[in-house]
Formats: structure tokens, C-alpha cells, sequence
């Protein structure tokens, strides 16, 4: 439905965005992910034909957005970062509008617009001036107005940027609704919003792909290795020797103690499970066992292993995820709880 | 031309859902009407001092030449310079500040057709404000007997005068974000092309009648004497159709940054 090939962006002599090729197939949610400046709004612009790519093919529904961008235009809904929304027009004023400029009969107008409005409840405001909605309604007017002309792709740019934990949910729930009739290709610099809503994920870094493919997948492919996380009541240092002795097992590390108990990081050989042999090596000393678990690796820490190039592997693979990271899982938990 | 219409429409309804168009009415109304005022007022009183003396031989005063061409040409046309820049300043520059320009350029329009849109809406409030003009204008036709022939050549001549300007302004309002700049040097361009044809009075090389020649003003004199010249039509029009270019350039200009 959409085929990037080899997208090249110059501003001038900054390159924004570097050879670039992927593809979104009919009816698929792909996630578009990547740090702020990573190149993402400007793919979005060149896919949706606001600014001429610098080398490159990139094809909608079939059609190419430079040799007819018409015919291209009218198959893509486009939600900008910011809501491109007059202040001054009513909601039906301004989707009215819309559909007239995306082709959208006259006689289909009136239903359009109800149908839009509907499907991303604006309809409690519609005779309200859109300088007076709130941020929340803002933006699902601007994703109305993407929808209006019922098109086959929809491009959005961090739709869910600015909204409450509430707001996010509904409009995560609502994209996921698209998938199916539309393809969507949506951006986003928040992680827990890839793995929610997407079915593919294309990653991208300093205006170059580093990875893409289903998060599952990713995670897969990118860790080495095993992780278990394994607490025991008994003398520390003898239960690290003990553990390190069994069979897999490549390293151990304490991370956290209190009292007699301690938490150690257990990484073993790919696909292997070492979870049964821990068990009996710490029963087999009478040793206490607490906890036993398999930490897989976050697509957090995928993300920063693959566009954070100052972090050392080892602090990745030990699951510390920064300050910013941690901030981004509370705010996951909390709009979870809703 | 659906889509033109579109947008026409959505800018007619920007000015008429702001203050902009209530108060270039306003503005352009009451001057109009001192205006009017006072050269009637000074034609009456100059009409009776000749009646007075008696000057039967002399041919009558004409209405036309006496009131609606020193309105039109001397003073209307100045206000102009400065009222047109307020309904232009921010057809686009309003749309860059609040992104909706990247609603426009990624819907399934042409250029050509938001451009058009866009300078269609202006010219349709700048229409209001010339029919407000020939409202006070009618008022001649109840109290004395004006040629009305000559002021189908007055109408013409400022409509197409306004449209150049709007046409450029709409230009300057592709530089910038910010709708006072737009504003700011449409006012400034329009005065320095009003002016363009001063030199002509102390000096007579060619430099000098190019510029005389591109001279707003100078170009407006036939149609105010009401004289319909195809030359002065061709000059206006030529306005409009570079106004209208270099906004489309510009605008292209503005999709190759970011």
C-alpha cells in the first residue's frame, strides 16, 4: 500500500533523512519510532507529498507522490504533529471544508462529516469554535479530518502527543479500530505506544533505518543471550559460585541485596533454558529460593541499543533503563490503571 | 473550480469571523463618506459663488470631474495603500503560523488552485468595499445629474487597481509567518510603486519612464477621467498575473525547505 524506496531528504546541506526504504502493507498499523530529529515528521511530509523527496520512490495505493500527486493525496489522510485546524471555523464548519478540498461529493458531505465526527466523538462540540476546545478535542478533530474522506492510508504524526492518559487510551483504541479498513503508518517517540498499537515497527535513527519488524521479533533477534533474575536466602558469595557452575550459565551478577537475600542476574546461552538446573542447584545446598524469573529484553532497550550510540552494550543488557525510559513506563502504568 | 470556490469560501469566512473585514468596511466606509462630504460640500459652495457672479457664459461645473474623480484618484487610492495590506497580510502568512498549510498543500489541490482561492476571496471583500464607494457615488444621481457613463470606466479602474495590489500582497504574505511583516512591507512596496513616477517631474531619461511607467497611479488617471484605455487594462492585469507567479513560485520555493 505504501513503498518507500530509497527516500533521500536534504535541507540545503543537512541530511535529514537517508536512504530510507520500507513498506506498509494493505490494512497494517506500522509504528514509526525513533528519538526526537530522528527524521520521522519528515518522511511522514515526503510520503504525504508536502515536500518533494531529494532521491527516492515513494509509491500510495499504487500512485507515485511526485508524478501524480494528485491521485495520491486523494488516498491519504494526514494528521500533522500539530492539528492543522482553523480556530476561527466551528468543528462541522471546518470538516465540512476538509471534505470539500479532499473531493468528497457534495451530496456525501453532510454523512461524512457525521460519520467522521462520530467515530472520533467530537460530536458533542461540533458547533463549537475549535479555538475553544480543549487540546484532547483539538486533536481528534484533527484526526476526523484525516478520516473524512474515508482514505486508504492514514499517516499520523504522534497522535497522541499533548493528550491525557485517558485521551491516549481512547485514541490508541481508536487506531487500532482503522487497522483493517485503513493502513496506517503512525510516529511516535514513546515506546509503549509501538508496542500497543503496532503490528510492525520501523526504527529510525539519525535519518537511517536501524531495524524494522514485528516488536516480538525484534526483541528476539537483538538479544544474545538468556536472562534470568533469581533471588536466594544464602550466603552470597557461595551461591554465586554455585550458580555460575551450572551448565548455560555464562555470567552472574548481584544486583540488589538486603539481609541474608539476594537478587542475581543470570544470562545463559540463546534458547536455552536454565531455569530448572538453577532450581535444584539452590535447593540441592538448602539454600532458600525466593524468586525465579526470565527477564526478557523491553523494546525499551532495544530502542536504546539501537539509537543510542553512547551507551555501552553492557549497560543495555542489564535492563537499566534511564530516567526518561522509567518516566515513560509510569506514564504506560498510569493510562494502563484507566 | 470547485475547489477554487473552497477555498474562496473558507477566506471569506476568515475575514467575516474576525474583526478584519468589519473593520476594513468600517474604515474604508467612513472615509469614504468624509470624503464625499467635503467635496460635495466644496462643489455646492464653488457651484453658488459662480451662479453669483453670474457666469452664464461658462459651461456648467461637471460632477464628475469635480467630485468623483479628485475621490477616486487623489484619495482613495492612498487609503488603499494601506487598507489592502490588512486583508492580504494573512492569507498566507497566518496559514505557515498555524500549520494549516500543510492541510492545503496535502489535500488533492493544485497550487494554482489555493493560490486562486485565495486571491479570490480578497477580491470578493475588496468588491464590497468598491460597491460601498458607489453607494455614496448613487446619491449624486438624486441630487444632480452626473454622467454615469464615465463611472462604469471609475468602477473598472479601481477594481482592477485593488486586485494588483492584492495580488501582490498576497505575494509578501508568502515571506514570513508573521502578519504584521506581511503587512508591513506590502504597505511599503505599494507606497514606493505609488510614488514610482515623482522622478518623472525633475528628469526625463529612460530609467525614469520605466519607472513613471510602473507607477500605480499613473495608471489610474484615464480610468478616472473616466476613459476605459487598453493599455492602463493591460498594465493592471499584467499586476494580477505577476502577483499571482511569483506566489506560486514563492510557494514552491517554500516546499523544497522545510
Amino acid at each position: 500500500m505504501i513503498e518507500v524506496a530509497g527516500l533521500t531528504k536534504r535541507y540545503g546541506p543537512t541530511l535529514a533523512v537517508s536512504d530510507v526504504s520500507f513498506e506498509a502493507r494493505k490494512g497494517e498499523v506500522l509504528g514509526f519510532l525513533g528519538p526526537n530529529g530522528a527524521g520521522k515528521t519528515t518522511t511522514m511530509r515526503v510520503i504525504t507529498g508536502y515536500l518533494p523527496p531529494s532521491e527516492g520512490k515513494i509509491r500510495v495505493a499504487g500512485y507515485d507522490v511526485v508524478d501524480e500527486p494528485l491521485e495520491a493525496k486523494r488516498r491519504i489522510g494526514y494528521l500533522p504533529e500539530s492539528p492543522p485546524v482553523y480556530p476561527d471555523m466551528t468543528v462541522i464548519e471546518y470538516l465540512a471544508f476538509v471534505a470539500r478540498i479532499k473531493g468528497v461529493a457534495r451530496k456525501d458531505i453532510k454523512t461524512r462529516v457525521q460519520e467522521a465526527s462520530e467515530k472520533c466523538a467530537v460530536t458533542d462540540v461540533a458547533r463549537r469554535q475549535i479555538g475553544k476546545l480543549s487540546k484532547g478535542y483539538r486533536q481528534r478533530v484533527g484526526l476526523a479530518q484525516a478520516l473524512i474522506h474515508n482514505p486508504e492510508v492514514l499517516i499520523l504524526d504522534e497522535p497522541t502527543a499533548g493528550l491525557d492518559p485517558k485521551q491516549i487510551i481512547e485514541t490508541r483504541e481508536l487506531i487500532r479500530g482503522l487497522a483493517g479498513q485503513h493502513t496506517v503508518v503512525l510516529s511516535t517517540h514513546i515506546l509503549p505506544e509501538v508496542s500497543k498499537t503496532c503490528e510492525r515497527v520501523v526504527v529510525i535513527s539519525q535519518g537511517k533505518i536501524v531495524a524494522q519488524g514485528a516488536p516480538d521479533e525484534l526483541t528476539h533477534r537483538l538479544q544474545g543471550f538468556e536472562t534470568v533474575l533469581i533471588t536466594i536466602e544464602g550466603p552470597a558469595a557461595e551461591v554465586m559460585e554455585k550458580l555460575h557452575r551450572v551448565g548455560g550459565v555464562q555470567m552472574v551478577e548481584p544486583r540488589d541485596a538486603a539481609d541474608s537475600r539476594t537478587t542475581f542476574e543470570v544470562q545463559a546461552e540463546k534458547g536455552r533454558d536454565v531455569r530448572a538446573e538453577l532450581a535444584r542447584a539452590v535447593v540441592e545446598s538448602r539454600w532458600n529460593l525466593l524468586e525465579l524469573k526470565t527477564s526478557g529484553m523491553s523494546l525499551e532497550d532495544i530502542f536504546l541499543k539501537l539509537t543510542t550510540k553512547d551507551v555501552s552494550e553492557d549497560s543495555v543488557a542489564r535492563n537499566q533503563p534511564s530516567a526518561l525510559l522509567e518516566g515513560l513506563h509510569a506514564e504506560a502504568d498510569r493510562s494502563e490503571q484507566h | 473550480m470547485r475547489n477554487v470556490i473552497a477555498v474562496a469560501g473558507k477566506e471569506l469566512r476568515h475575514y467575516f469571523h474576525s474583526p478584519i473585514a468589519y473593520l476594513v468596511m468600517t474604515v474604508w466606509a467612513a472615509l469614504c463618506g468624509v470624503i464625499f462630504y467635503i467635496l460635495t460640500a466644496a462643489f455646492v459652495s464653488q457651484a453658488l459663488r459662480m451662479q453669483m457672479m453670474g457666469g452664464m457664459g461658462a459651461p456648467p461645473m461637471s460632477i464628475n470631474e469635480f467630485i468623483v474623480r479628485p475621490m477616486l484618484q487623489g484619495i482613495l487610492m492612498v487609503v488603499l495603500l494601506f487598507l489592502l495590506p490588512l486583508v492580504t497580510m494573512r492569507l498566507y502568512a497566518e496559514e505557515k503560523r498555524s500549520g494549516t498549510i500543510e492541510l492545503l498543500l496535502t489535500s488533492p489541490l493544485t497550487d494554482m488552485q489555493i493560490i486562486l482561492g485565495k486571491f479570490l476571496g480578497a477580491l470578493v471583500l475588496y468588491s464590497v468595499l468598491v460597491a460601498i464607494t458607489f453607494l455614496y457615488l448613487a446619491v449624486l444621481f438624486f441630487y444632480g445629474n452626473p454622467n454615469a457613463r464615465p463611472l462604469i470606466a471609475n468602477a473598472l479602474g479601481l477594481l482592477l487597481f485593488g486586485a494588483a495590489l492584492l495580488a501582490l500582497g498576497m505575494w509578501f504574505s508568502t515571506f514570513t509567518k508573521n502578519q504584521i511583516i506581511a503587512g508591513v512591507l506590502s504597505m511599503v512596496i505599494f507606497l514606493l510603486l505609488f510614488i514610482a513616477d515623482w522622478p518623472q517631474n525633475f528628469s526625463s531619461s529612460a530609467p525614469v519612464k520605466v519607472l513613471a511607467y510602473m507607477s500605480l497611479s499613473n495608471h489610474l488617471d484615464n480610468f478616472a477621467k473616466g476613459v476605459i484605455d487598453l493599455g492602463d487594462v493591460v498594465y493592471y492585469l499584467s499586476g494580477v498575473a505577476l502577483g499571482i507567479f511569483l506566489t506560486a513560485r514563492s510557494v514552491d520555493a517554500l516546499k523544497g525547505r522545510a
